[in-house]
């Protein structure tokens, strides 16, 4: 590398096409922000942009830790978080209502989001540390799903459901990857299948509203559907190329909803058309291509699976939020980390980032 | 019992390779879900791309339909008789009203809505569906006006509007012939099923010719293009397409003659109708009394549509066209001609004892006339001439007479509804019989029932215009037909009976108003220019006693009947004037059919005339209803107190007891 010259080896030696991709995606996000805000930078475009460059240094100084002291943090990191919800819990119970927040003066955060890193670092430890042979004895599945169960149980009392699938998604990643038996999951998956019009069958009625309106948005576009229906015309109207920046009438109308969070993408492609769309998909799909490579070049369990396991974690927040708003899923509260604003998703996912990076910097330390 | 298969042996190495196979299925999956969420916005963008930029124009802008002004109504001098005037108003929109209570409160106080409106408004807002307005205020003054829109930002819901309003100058005179205006109805709208009829604002006629030519004084609406917020908040107007205007309807009507006639016509019950005897324009087309078409075009009130419908002198009855009336004595100049027809000689004398014998049945004369020709009958009024003659040439000849003059049709006007009446001979009777014995007692056709036809009562009845398009023929001797809309038209053709024919009986009728007739009070008071005319008296019930309808209960009166026509010697204008309950027509109708008449002739003269009536009747139009109305209120809060008081009473009496 000819920079290598000019450049000292600690900083040379970044993954710099990650870095260059993550902040692509936070500069690209901003830039929607101040569009949706109707060309202004307040009150969103300016909080992201500080809070992306401060996060994204914590990233890279989290770098240089080495990958076992993130495993060594990560019980007392646990029981810290466990104990952050329990007083969100306590607090959302005494305010009245439900509260996924925890106010701590200078930054709201939602101590579920952390709870993702953590519970991947922790099956990722656990798993690390097993035998290779007991990989199929009943001693390799209660602990993990234990570690699991516990916050779960907290996250969704408070209650949200989203955080919680995508926590237990995760986790049931990393054991994947572990090696559990194949069946486990395929049964696990028809169980759940299976539960589906059970579940439906129980569901109050305007739950099973809910549902029938995501399989046809289009049946009620004032109501309930309202949100897809509106998301798909932002997306579909801005065609090939767009409306143009500052441009989009669906969010600078406000006929998108959440246009700055969970509707960020919608009103993006409204402006820059599919290519814009494309240009955000190829960048995280390169970013979860590097992730993975990451896993497959570490040497130790537990990088690997730690490695596989947060890069996991940023796609699915990425593949539920994008089938969300083109009415291919649901709509759960799930925004697109980097890219929407909200502080915990991105601080999360800069978390993962930064851990991916540290184990990075390990195996180009055990090649030379 | 089944052997167990040894679990595969899990060793470090195998391990990395699960973790490897399973790593590239996830980042196939990874792949695969981005490839999908690629393909899926491709699609939605390229192929479905027309249908949702069109979905979000839609979003974005609203058609807003702008109501087109109405046409205007003008008389035959183009003088205004319906115009516009702009008018500031507020509805509510209940899809965008958030907190009715908190919008309405505020609006009350802004306004200062009296609390029975915001009851109204509150009932309408819950029977609205979704995005028709509820009028709040209309006619507002500006300051009111700018206090609302000053506040819109924080009342969303609130549609403020600069519109027109229908206004009418000459009020209740002209009610009953223009009808009025209203919002339409639920039934009207899904009649239609045009948005324009749901606009704030807009309004279609209701009654008169406001209704009857909706749709040439309609116009056609514009358009305005708005990009709007979600929240309804307007961007920008973006292009319009202007509203056409209704088109202008002028009418036969002189609005000066039926505002004078309105007025003369004081605090009787009753109808004028001018016509141009030789075109058939109606000059005039006076019912009282009336409704002020500009209130109920404003909405009217519940408590005043109760005054106006417990009224007995049935201010929202049109009288002109329906009220039926028995003729009298006025259908004795179509008698004679029916007559004259038949061959007799006028000068043929029937004496007249004070009436005449038929049977056991003597039917009497108002007077003890002695020897009569026609031209004396008819001055006089004498029954015996007119019975006695009838009877010889049977009333199925009179019958095809009266059709001949007009009576007993229904003409091609633009009018709501007409009351055609009856005009009897043997074969009406013998239908009748078989639909209504009741009604009839017998089929066949009497010789009294003729001496009842030939004076106007009996089975005969007409309405007041059928009258004026008789004196109107009798005057011309054409075959005019009354005409409403338009202004110059030609002379109508002549009627078949000779005109010598209608010269007699002309000069009979002369003869009422300018020598030894029945009407002589009531000469024109101009020089050169004579009237002629006849009166009527019709029984509103049998003559019992005594009581010969001229005293008692008003309701009981005879009706007073008058048609006329002038210049005598070249008629120009004919007409009727009935008074119900007037006890006589040459008491109650021939004298406004004088004041009518002179007004066409000489205005100063006839508005000088009308002063000291109009003092004696406590003001003009518009005020005397302003008192009646004033009395009504009162006299219904006296009853309410009373009620009160009564029930209070009755409940302490049940407390004590």
């Amino acid at each position: 590398m000819s920079t290598a010259a000019f450049v000292p080896a600690r900083i040379a030696h970044l993954p710099w096409k990650l870095i260059f991709l993550v902040v692509a995606i936070g500069i690209f996000g901003g830039m929607a922000l101040y569009s949706a805000a109707g060309g202004s930078l307040r009150p969103w475009a300016l909080n992201h942009f500080v809070r992306f460059f401060a996060l994204l240094g914590i990233a890279v100084g989290m770098s240089y830790v080495r990958p076992q002291t993130y495993r060594d943090f990560a019980w007392p990191a646990y029981g810290f978080v466990m104990l952050l919800l329990v007083v969100t819990l306590a607090i959302g119970t005494i305010g009245g209502g439900a509260k996924s927040w925890l106010e701590l003066g200078f930054i709201r955060i939602q101590p579920s989001e952390l709870m993702k890193p953590i519970v991947v670092l922790l099956l990722a430890g656990f798993y690390g540390a097993l035998p290779a042979g007991e990989i199929r004895r009943l001693s390799a599945i209660w602990p993990p799903l234990l570690i699991l169960a516990v916050p779960c149980a907290l996250i969704i009392l408070q209650p949200d459901l989203g955080t919680t699938l995508l926590l237990i998604f995760s986790a049931v990643t990393v054991m994947f990857l572990a090696g559990l038996p194949l069946r486990l999951f395929v049964g696990g998956g028809l169980a759940v299948a299976a539960a589906i019009p059970i579940a439906y069958s129980f569901m109050m009625p305007h739950q099973q509203k809910r549902v029938l309106i995501f399989l046809n948005p289009e049946e009620d576009p004032l109501g309930a559907g309202y949100h897809i229906t509106q998301s798909k015309i932002a997306i579909g109207s801005g065609g090939i190329f767009g409306k143009g920046f500052l441009n989009g009438t669906q969010s600078h109308l406000h006929y998108l909803p959440e246009q700055h969070t969970d509707f960020i993408f919608p009103a993006m492609v409204e402006e820059w058309g599919l290519m814009g769309g494309l240009f955000l998909i190829l960048c995280f799909a390169l970013i979860f291509r590097w992730g993975m490579a990451v896993s497959l070049e570490t040497k130790g369990r537990f990088g690997r699976l730690t490695a596989g396991g947060l890069t996991m974690t940023i796609f699915f927040y990425f593949a539920i939020n994008l089938l969300m708003v083109m009415g291919l899923a649901p709509v759960v509260g799930i925004p697109l980390p980097l890219f929407s604003y909200g502080g915990s998703a991105m601080l999360t996912v800069m978390i993962c980032l930064g851990i991916l990076m540290s184990i990075d910097r390990d195996n180009r330390r055990n090649h030379r | 019992m089944r052997r167990r298969r040894p679990p595969p042996l899990v060793t470090e190495n195998s391990q990395a390779y699960t973790f490897t196979r399973r790593a590239m299925v996830l980042g196939a999956m990874q792949g695969g879900i981005a490839a999908l969420l690629g393909g899926r916005m491709a699609y939605l963008s390229i192929a479905e791309n027309e249908r949702y930029e069109l979905a979000s124009e839609e979003n974005r802008f609203q058609l807003v339909l702008v109501p087109p002004r109405r046409g205007w109504i003008v008389d035959r001098a183009g003088q205004p008789i319906a115009i516009n005037r702009s008018d500031y108003r507020i509805d509510l929109i209940p899809d965008q009203l958030k907190e009715p209570d908190l919008i309405i409160g505020q609006l009350a106080q802004l306004l200062e809505l009296p609390p029975e409106e915001v009851v109204r408004i509150r009932k309408e807002l819950e029977q609205a569906a979704g995005y028709q307005p509820v009028p709040v205020a209309e006619n507002l003054p500006f300051d009111k006006y700018a206090a609302v829109t000053l506040r819109l930002p924080e009342m969303p819901g609130v549609a403020p509007l600069r519109g027109f309003s229908r206004f009418y100058p000459d009020g209740a005179a002209v009610g009953h012939l223009v009808g009025y205006v209203g919002a339409a109805n639920k039934k009207e709208y899904e009649q239609e099923k045009n948005p324009l009829l749901i606009t704030p604002g807009f309004k279609i006629g209701k009654e008169g010719l406001e209704q009857v030519m909706e749709q040439r004084l309609r116009g056609r609406p514009g358009a305005k293009r708005l990009e709007v917020t979600a929240r309804g908040k307007l961007v920008r107007e973006l292009s319009t397409l202007s509203d056409r205007s209704g088109g202008t309807l002028p009418l036969t009507i002189d609005a000066g003659l039926q505002t004078y006639a309105a007025r003369r016509m004081g605090d009787e019950s009753g109808s004028c109708v001018v016509m141009d005897c030789l075109t058939g324009d109606l000059l005039c087309m006076a019912s009282m009394p009336a409704y002020d078409p500009n209130k109920f075009s404003d909405g009217i009130g519940h408590s005043e549509w109760q005054m106006l419908s417990a009224d007995e002198r049935k201010p929202l009855l049109n009288k002109t066209l329906n009220s039926l009336y028995p003729p009298g004595s006025t259908l004795k100049p179509m008698a004679a001609m029916a007559i004259l027809e038949a061959g007799i000689d006028p000068e043929e004398r029937v004496h007249c004892a004070g009436g005449y014998q038929l049977g056991n049945r003597f039917f009497r004369c108002l007077g003890r006339h002695g020897p009569m020709t026609m031209h004396t009958a008819i001055a006089r009024s004498c029954n015996t001439y007119f019975y006695a003659m009838g009877r010889r040439i049977g009333y199925d000849r009179i019958a095809r007479m009266a059709r001949q003059l007009g009576l007993g049709a229904k003409y091609d006007l633009p009018v709501v509804s007409q009351s055609y009446g009856t005009i009897p001979d043997s074969e009406w009777k013998s239908r009748r019989y078989a639909q209504n014995r009741r009604l009839v007692e017998r089929p066949d056709w009497t010789q009294s029932d003729t001496l009842n036809a030939v004076i106007g009562q009996g089975y005969v009845l007409v309405n007041p215009l059928q009258l004026a398009v008789m004196a109107a023929r009798i005057a011309s001797g054409r075959a005019v037909d009354p005409l409403l809309l338009g202004a110059k038209h030609a002379p109508a053709s002549p009627l078949d009976p000779p005109a010598e024919h209608f010269e007699i009986v002309r000069k009979g009728m002369w003869e009422v108003v300018n020598g030894a007739g029945t009407a002589g009070r009531s000469k024109l008071p101009l020089e050169g220019i004579e009237m002629g005319g006849k009166t009527g008296t019709a029984q509103v019930r049998r003559i019992t006693g005594s009581q010969r309808g001229q005293s008692g209960d008003w309701k009981y009166r005879d009706h007073g009947l008058f048609v006329f026509f002038a210049p005598v010697h070249a008629p120009r204008y004919a007409g009727s004037v009935v008074i119900d309950h007037g006890m006589g027509g040459s008491r109650a109708a021939a004298p406004v059919a004088k004041d009518v008449l002179t007004y066409l002739f000489d205005k100063q003269k006839a508005l000088d005339a009308l002063v000291p009536l109009e003092e004696a009747w406590g003001g003009n139009i518009a005020q005397r209803m302003e008192r009646d109305a004033r009395r009504w209120a009162a006299l219904q809060a006296a009853k309410k107190n009373v009620q009160q008081a009564e029930s209070e009473k009755s409940g302490g009496t049940a407390a004590r007891t």
